[in-house]
């Protein structure tokens, strides 16, 4: 590309045969707007905006939606009450996030790879992570990682955004190999403000992979609010900075979590690139069992997102088309606390592993200069 | 048979792990149209086309990150870092994920991955361009560390790396890229990991290395047999897991211990390999165990190169004093 300048205007001229032209305009110019979608579907009482996508109009669909959201609820309130009698170790709660991942992971093909970070329990739930395994994992045992159900499915990423770097990686396989998958990375709001957020977006775009990022944006980094983590007005526009689409949705809305997932999968699963859902949310719980949200939040927040909340959401739009009852919430009530207890059960009656567990799984073979030290860990004499 | 460069043999490896495993990619930057900045990944793309040689933003992160899910997915990625100074924010990645991928998932996922860099100073380049940091990788569990010190060396070690199921930092010392050559047949025989080569020799003294001091070591190897001292030579080529029966069993025979390598003295690998020794053939020592080392500081901008790095004559040095101490 040549530039030449000229009586203060600037004319660009491009080499390739064909796509010569010239500007001639003022130096001073716009040269690109962007714009960023909205969506909801359902109000936070759980009435219709406008018109429903078709899902939304099949019973069977969207009550299996709202069993598995009450489920991780109750799994999540189980889990946090076994944290606090010394039966879990940290547990970082999804409490009034359940819709994002239920929406995301109901719409994913059983070989998509979902890649999240630690707070998207409904999405486990959905894809086949037993309750057993989450509690295992909580609890301080890695076999809780060993997922029975999503064989390709990430462990939970710890390491903020770490995932959405391997997200590509997965995509690039995915690519590379001409399969028609989709990996899914789910983020929370601080991780946009990480590198490896913006490399793995640089190259999701650049590369057209099939990757979809969703940005649960719960409002709260720990202690850091949203507005503290950047100036950027929405997250969603932080992928357009890759040269794809990002849309903002009503994440307590399952209908538009859900819809938008559909959309950025399909899209990404025919080779139309990568997509992000920035989906708008709230952390009703402290960050983790060992976070104290008091220590630096508004007192009165969480109790303002009470009307938001996605579970009463979805049961008042039930209700509303006549698909619940009070007779059916109390039966799943107790359905779900049964599920839970059950995997709670099995969960304490779980024997802990050999302690030569921490050497036999860290190679496929066991290098010779780790035998003295695991036969120690076995019990054995220090040479 | 031909005569060729480390560099060449990298090459020749890749190529015939790719020919024989079509999981095998390559990644990074420069090393498709532009064959890598040292050439090492030339001709791969002409002949395994752009799916499996990939050019990649310049994004140190994301180019390691990107490996650890490609290799999850059953890929074997061997990712090309340009220098070793810029392979830092891959230890991220090396130390919380892909040394742990295979463990925390109680073996369900695997990371089959191959990160190359160049490593070490003696090329006179620019700042960031010479460091030797590769105790930082070899501390690091679930992985491997892996330093060629010829082109025959370059051609099995990568191999065996490439086809290793878990992850391989694989350091290629720059120095040595173009130094020398050597018949390497490409026969696809790969050397054995966690294994030290016995390159030379030797009764009265165990010089210990890896790496480009392979050459000076074996240099003052040749001056001490000329002034009477028979000297054994050890390339540990494998830092993690470390091979110590090979070097215990040397001092064993020889009584005497010099480990020389061009990194930084304190926290060096060189300090583990004389703890090992200490704990396990303390009583087979006739002499303190001697290190030539670079010296604690930034490796210098190329007017002090060769003051930094460690000399023939600083090794011979060590050695006969080793072999005089009564």
């Amino acid at each position: 590309m040549t530039t030449l300048v000229k009586q203060g205007r600037i004319r660009v001229k491009r080499k390739t045969p064909g796509e010569v032209f010239e500007c001639g305009v003022d130096a001073d110019r716009t040269i690109a707007t962007f714009a960023v979608r909205y969506l909801q579907h359902l109000d936070p009482s759980g009435q219709p905006v406008g018109p429903l996508p078709s899902f939304a109009e099949d019973a069977e669909v969207m009550t299996a939606l709202y069993k598995s959201m009450v489920l991780t609820r109750t799994f999540d309130g189980r889990a946090i009450s076994l944290q606090r009698t010394g039966q879990l170790g940290t547990y970082p709660s999804c409490l009034g996030q359940e819709a994002i991942g239920t929406g995301v992971a109901s719409v994913m093909a059983d070989d998509d790879v979902l890649l999240t970070t630690y707070r998207e329990q409904a999405a486990h739930i959905w894809r086949g992570v037993t309750l057993e395994e989450i509690f295992q994992y909580w609890g301080g045992d890695e076999r809780g990682s060993d997922f029975s159900g999503p064989r390709r499915d990430f462990p939970v990423c710890v390491t903020i955004a770490a995932h959405a770097v391997h997200a590509v990686g997965v995509a690039s396989a995915m690519k590379l190999r001409h399969e028609p998958r989709v990996a899914v990375c789910v983020l929370g709001d601080g991780a946009t403000s990480k590198g490896d957020f913006y490399e793995a977006v640089n190259l999701a775009g650049v590369w057209r992979l099939p990757v979809v990022f969703v940005i649960n944006n719960n409002q709260w980094a720990i202690s850091v609010p949203r507005h503290a983590q950047t100036a950027a007005e929405t997250l969603a526009q932080k992928a357009i900075a890759g040269g794809f689409e990002g849309v903002q949705v009503d994440g307590n809305d399952i209908v538009a979590v859900r819809q938008a997932a559909t959309d950025a999968i399909e899209t990404a699963r025919t080779g139309g690139g990568p997509g992000l859902i920035e989906a708008l949310s709230y952390r009703m719980g402290d960050h983790t069992t060992a976070d104290d949200a008091g220590r630096y939040r508004p007192k009165d927040e969480a109790s303002n997102h009470q009307s938001k909340d996605p579970v009463a959401r979805l049961r008042a739009f039930l209700d509303d088309r006549g698909w619940w009852s009070k007779e059916k919430e109390k039966t799943l009530i107790a359905k779900c606390k049964a599920r839970v207890e059950e995997a709670k059960e099995a969960y304490l009656a779980i024997v802990p592993e050999e302690t030569t567990a921490m050497f036999d799984h860290l190679y496929e073979t066991l290098p010779p200069a780790l035998a003295a030290q695991r036969n120690i860990a076995a019990g054995g004499d220090d040479e | 048979m031909s005569e060729i460069t480390l560099l060449s043999a990298l090459t020749l490896a890749m190529a015939r792990a790719m020919e024989e495993d079509e999981n095998v990619v390559i990644l990074g930057q420069d090393v498709a149209v532009n064959g890598g900045v040292f050439r090492a990944t030339e001709g791969l793309l002409e002949r395994f086309g752009n799916e499996r040689v990939l050019d990649t933003p310049l994004a140190e992160t994301m180019i390691a990150g990107m490996a650890v899910g490609m290799a999850a997915e059953g890929l074997r990625p061997v990712a090309e870092f340009q220098f070793m100074g810029f392979s830092y924010p891959a230890i991220d990645q090396l130390l919380n994920h892909g040394g742990r991928l295979r463990n925390r998932s109680r073996g369900r996922l695997t990371c089959p991955l191959v990160f190359r860099t160049p490593m070490g100073a003696g090329i006179h380049a620019p700042e960031h361009h010479s460091d030797s940091t590769e105790v930082m990788f070899a501390h690091i569990p679930g992985l491997r560390v892996v330093i060629p010190s010829s082109p025959a060396r370059a051609y099995g070690l990568l191999l065996a790396s490439i086809r290793d199921p878990d992850p391989v930092v694989f350091l290629e010392p720059t120095r040595l890229y173009r130094a020398l050559r050597e018949d390497v047949a490409d026969d696809g025989e790969a050397l054995p990991l966690d294994t030290c080569f016995t390159l030379r020799q030797g009764s009265d003294v165990t010089l210990v290395t890896w790496g480009a001091m392979v050459k000076e070591t074996l240099a003052a190897a040749d001056s001490l047999e000329a002034d009477g001292i028979s000297a054994e030579v050890v390339d540990v080529a494998t830092l993690k897991p470390l091979d110590t029966e090979t070097i215990l069993a040397s001092v064993e025979k020889t009584g005497r211990l010099v480990i020389i390598h061009e990194a930084a003295k304190t926290g060096g690998f060189g300090g583990e390999i004389a703890a090992q020794v200490a704990e396990h053939g303390l009583l087979h020592l006739q002499a303190p165990i001697g290190r030539v080392c670079g010296y604690d500081v930034v490796p210098p901008l190329p007017k002090l190169e060769d003051a930094f790095l460690p000399s023939e004559a600083r090794i011979v040095e060590a050695a006969e004093s080793a072999v005089a101490f009564a």
